[in-house]
């Protein structure tokens, strides 16, 4: 049973990988686990997470006024581009720098497309990531001590 | 109460993001850091014992120390002080300009790490931040307690030259105290905090 459940979640987390879902920046944070910190990964996912949705609904709030303050959308997307990067969230990283080319343009529309894109991306991620985190917790423990070890 | 046989550095780390705080705790606690996070420049000021909105730092007697920081470590964009502010900021106060101070940032923008080396940054790093940056933290902190111990000796030896006669010994006797005093010391930057 556990290694049925070993296997999907490795899978999963390979599948990210390769998929260009996460970056190496990911292994850094399994790097950063260890007994003295066992929650690290999934604190640190968490609170990407919780941040990640506030700034989602802060940059639909701005681009929702009649007039758009692009700056305050750019220093919003600066701010999901920062987290993400850090987490080692790629694919949500780079759609954010697309969102901050289109706050120089001062395009709306442009922003309004990324705006989706970004949703669309961050919410898949969040729900594999709870998927690792609440569904596998220890599962996932073991999955990074063994990993940490085959590479 | 167990005495350590080696003191642990101790860096202030400021950040406005949430999980890039969590991330350099992180960092920092692995490579053996004691730290403190705030999460902007005007708090890194109160924690460090100087207001922003006065001209003249507050002075700092010994007796009165309770916590050193022998690092500061800031993120560069952040609402309200920028971290470029508050290295300006920690270079303009005569207590805290011997503090190292590294700068973080998400974008590589030459202009911008170069303003701020020039302004006394000794590090920049772009982020995100790895466990490999944090072997550059070190030498910066062992380079200012040098410098700091290389300038309350020439203090010392000034004080030697300006007594030439009779009070010789006397002075001697006493740079020596104080030179015993300063060895037995471990050299930290040590503040008052203003939050208790």
């Amino acid at each position: 049973m556990a290694a049925a459940l070993t296997n999907q979640l490795h899978a999963l987390v390979n599948n990210m990988f390769a998929t260009g879902l996460l970056d190496d920046q990911f292994q850094q944070l399994q790097m950063l686990q260890d007994s003295s910190a066992p929650d690290f990964v999934s604190e640190v996912v968490t609170l990407f997470c919780d941040d990640g949705e506030r700034i989602i609904g802060e940059l639909a709030r701005q681009l929702d006024k009649p007039n758009v303050d692009f700056d305050r959308v750019d220093s919003f997307a600066h701010q999901l581009k920062g987290s993400s990067a850090s987490v080692g969230a790629q694919q949500v990283k780079n759609t954010c720098i697309q969102f901050r080319e289109f706050c120089q343009q001062r395009s709306r529309d442009g922003c309004l497309k990324t705006l989706d894109l970004v949703r669309t991306e961050f919410y898949d991620l969040r729900n594999k990531f709870q998927v690792m985190l609440q569904v596998l917790p220890n599962v996932l423990k073991i999955h990074l001590t063994l990993s940490i070890e085959f590479h | 109460m167990a005495v350590a046989t080696e003191a642990q550095f101790h860096v202030l780390a400021v950040d406005d993001s949430l999980p890039d705080r969590k991330l350099i705790e992180r960092l920092l606690k692995t490579s053996s850091f004691q730290v403190t996070t705030v999460d902007s420049g005007s708090k890194a000021l109160e924690f460090l014992g100087l207001h922003d909105h006065e001209d003249s730092p507050i002075s700092v007697h010994a007796d009165q120390l309770d916590v050193a920081v022998n690092l500061i470590i800031t993120d560069y964009c952040m609402p309200g002080m920028t971290g470029y502010e508050l290295l300006k900021k920690i270079k303009e106060s005569s207590n805290l300009r011997d503090i190292p101070v590294v700068i973080m940032s998400s974008e590589n923008i030459p202009s911008r790490i170069n303003r701020c080396l020039e302004e006394g940054a000794d590090e920049f790093f772009l982020k995100p931040v790895r466990l490999s940056d944090m072997s550059k933290l070190k030498p910066h902190i062992l380079k200012s307690r040098c410098k700091e111990h290389y300038q309350q000796e020439e203090h010392l030896q000034s004080n030697n030259s300006m007594n030439p006669t009779n009070e010789n010994s006397s002075s001697i006797s006493s740079s020596c105290h104080k030179r015993k005093a300063v060895d037995g010391e471990i050299l930290l930057h040590t503040i008052r905090p203003r939050h208790c």
